[in-house]
């Protein structure tokens, strides 16, 4: 019997020849790539590497894919001067910003004022879209739903949102993000203190519930699953219709312990929605930022949802309202 | 083979954990809180016991100069071309001096780094000549800005702590120099001390402290009434109030309730007080500062050509309040006017 409780994959299945999948030859023939197995994969996965298919909208992918952090990168390099050691020293930092405000949402930018980051937006989402398009098209090939092309939707739906649709909306490349590790952070930092703070944005909690909930989620369905793999419980779907069997096990023990369980099929239903609905909510919340409300603290105030607080110290008034420009 | 992965990965984290316990900037605990806001605010300011000591030695004071008789002869009666000093006693003047010469000039010049020694009223060492505005303006702090210096005051020492020139200066920033077709990022996109170290950009203060520009970004409505500031505005503004943050070594709080930076009446009486110390810096960089921008020499000019100018930390140093609140003004009747006590 294999032993589940551990921090990896304790057995490794390997069959004599490599697994080369269903479909005939003349679908194989998209597939690239001598399959070998991989000891050290094999204790976070499945050992088999290969054979992958690629395809016309894999490789085209791809290249936009490179392309874009091409230009990133190539952007950031230029700003420190060609400067390798500084490159990576200063990485984290270094951006790739969108036009400044005067240029509206006109698409022709002189490059240095952000022309470049209009084209890496472009190359980005050009590579992004293409994926799907593979990633919803290879589901279709097996003879599967579509959920995970429409999961990765939801997550496409965030970032045009954040990169495209808002800023078109406001009339300024300039409200979108930039590219950078840490500029990126700071932009939602300064997105926050512009628009009177987002954790009072309805929409943004909804996201940050659906999001810890996610992770909740993720944690109950991982243990219960790890917990009953003593009785194969990993086999889910084959286990539903019998008695005593792991499946039936982890359902008892949520029945048990909550009441209520979720059926080896809902338990996947709710983490699916949950995952989808984070990037989802969140993309309203954004969309509407600015757009429609301005301040969502003072909105929040508006309607009952801000608490007030007690003064503990002489409240103050605004210097500036006495007199003085600022 | 695998063995010698795994040898090689489990060799891989022991390094980088033993490289992240020596080398990262660690606070040590105890971390001391104190509380300023109502309960469940977050309005604490931090600070560890070494934090305490080093900003303890970074406030240690000067040796103190025995006070003067502003009885006797007027200093104008004895010296000639004195022009800003000429309220005072001579030994009230020669008290200045001897000021002075403690807490700016080089130890191993003295007198000798403004003066022309076989003439001290001669004018023609530029040192002097500055001298003279930043007596002025010393004395402007004492006098005009007590909404924002209080009963503390300023000295020379406030800033030059034994310097020539004060540590924490700022000058305009060189732009990128990166040229042609690559992006320029308006200055965004690299660390340094005044920022913070973050991504914001890297010269907080242009239009700022030298000028007037407007540093309030956040909407004033609920809902939109027009196009307001922009991201770039805001992280403009950010970066000034991290440069602010880190001249006091506070952080936001300090000021603000951060759930709603904008509002006044949720903030702290420090906030009114730090407004009036950005209107007091503007003061202090138009009408003192930059009039002296034809006196310095090209060792004292900045990258584009302006000469230094202050901000926050060229007093406080890192501290709430400059010496940690210790006034030397007090002392100095000669260097603060009448309100000064």
């Amino acid at each position: 019997m294999s032993v589940y409780e551990n921090v990896y994959t304790q057995v490794q299945i390997r069959p004599a020849h490599p697994e080369f999948g269903v479909g005939d030859h003349l679908i194989a023939r998209e597939r690239i790539g001598r399959p070998t197995f991989e000891y050290w994969l094999g204790f976070i996965g499945n050992a088999q590497i290969g054979p992958i298919y690629l395809g016309g909208l894999g490789v085209a992918s791809l290249v936009f894919g490179f392309f874009a952090i091409e230009v990133i990168g190539l952007n950031m390099l230029a700003s420190v001067h060609w400067s390798p050691i500084q490159f990576v020293r200063q990485l984290p930092w270094l951006a790739l910003e969108p036009p400044k405000p005067q240029y509206g949402i006109s698409p022709f930018v002189p490059m240095a004022d952000g022309g470049w980051w209009l084209l890496a937006g472009f190359l980005l989402t050009s590579s992004i879209i293409l994926w799907w398009l593979r990633m919803y098209t290879r589901a279709v090939a097996l003879g599967l739903g579509t959920h995970t092309a429409w999961a990765f939707a939801a997550a496409i739906w965030l970032y045009l949102v954040l990169g495209f649709i808002r800023p078109l909306l406001m009339g300024h490349w300039s409200e979108a993000v930039p590219f950078g590790i840490f500029p990126h952070l700071d932009w939602t930092a300064a997105f926050s203190l512009r628009y009177g703070n987002l954790f009072y944005n309805p929409f943004h909690m909804l996201s940050i519930a659906f999001l810890y909930g996610s992770a909740l989620l993720f944690a109950m369905h991982g243990a219960t699953i790890l917990s009953v793999g003593r009785y194969g419980g990993e086999r889910e779907v084959e286990q539903m219709l019998y008695r005593g069997t792991a499946a039936e096990r982890a359902a008892l023990f949520w029945r048990w312990t909550m009441g209520f369980n979720a059926t080896m099929e809902s338990i996947h239903r709710w983490a699916w929605w949950f995952a989808v609905l984070c990037p989802l909510t969140g993309g309203i919340g954004i969309l509407l930022t600015g757009t429609v409300v301005d301040n969502w603290y003072l909105w929040a105030v508006q309607h009952g949802v801000a608490p007030s607080y007690p003064h503990v110290f002489p409240p103050v008034v605004d210097p500036a309202a006495t007199g003085g420009p600022q | 083979m695998r063995n010698l992965v795994l040898l090689f990965a489990v060799a891989a984290i022991v390094l980088l954990t033993t490289a992240m316990l020596f080398t990262a900037g660690w606070s040590h605990p105890p971390i001391h809180g104190v509380q300023i806001g109502y309960r469940g605010l977050a309005m604490d300011q931090l600070s560890t016991n070494e934090s305490r000591r080093l900003l303890k030695l970074a406030n240690t004071l000067p040796d103190s100069i025995e006070k003067a008789s502003p009885e006797g002869d007027k200093a104008t009666s004895i010296y000639k071309n004195v022009k800003v000093l000429n309220d005072l006693s001579v030994d009230q003047f020669n008290r200045v001096m001897l000021g002075m010469a403690a807490w700016v000039a080089p130890q191993d010049q003295g007198c000798a780094y403004c003066h022309n020694v076989d003439n001290m009223a001669d004018d023609s060492l530029y040192t002097k000549r500055v001298a003279r505005v930043m007596l002025k303006m010393t004395r402007h702090i004492n006098k005009d800005w007590q909404d924002h210096v209080g009963m503390v005051g300023v000295t020379c020492y406030t800033c030059h702590r034994g310097q020539p020139v004060p540590t924490n200066i700022w000058f305009k920033n060189a732009p990128s120099g990166v040229a042609g077709f690559a992006t320029n990022n308006d200055g965004l996109g690299h660390p340094t001390k005044l920022n913070g170290s973050t991504s914001l950009s890297a010269d907080p203060f242009s239009g700022y402290l030298n000028g007037d520009g407007v540093a309030r970004v956040e909407a004033t409505h609920a809902l939109p009434v027009g196009y307001g500031a922009s991201i770039q505005q805001t992280e403009k503004t950010y970066a000034l109030m991290m440069a602010i943050s880190t001249s006091l070594g506070v952080n936001c709080t300090f000021c603000h309730n951060t759930r709603a930076l904008s509002q006044w009446p949720q903030s702290t009486q420090q906030r009114v007080t730090a407004w009036r110390g950005i209107r007091m810096t503007r003061d202090l960089n138009s009408n003192y500062l930059e009039t002296l921008a034809s006196e310095w020499p090209a060792n004292r000019l900045g990258p584009m050509g302006d000469g230094p100018k202050l901000y926050c930390a060229t007093c406080h140093q890192g501290a709430p309040k400059p010496l940690l609140g210790v006034s030397l003004a007090k002392d100095w009747p000669e260097l603060g006017g009448d309100g000064v006590h």
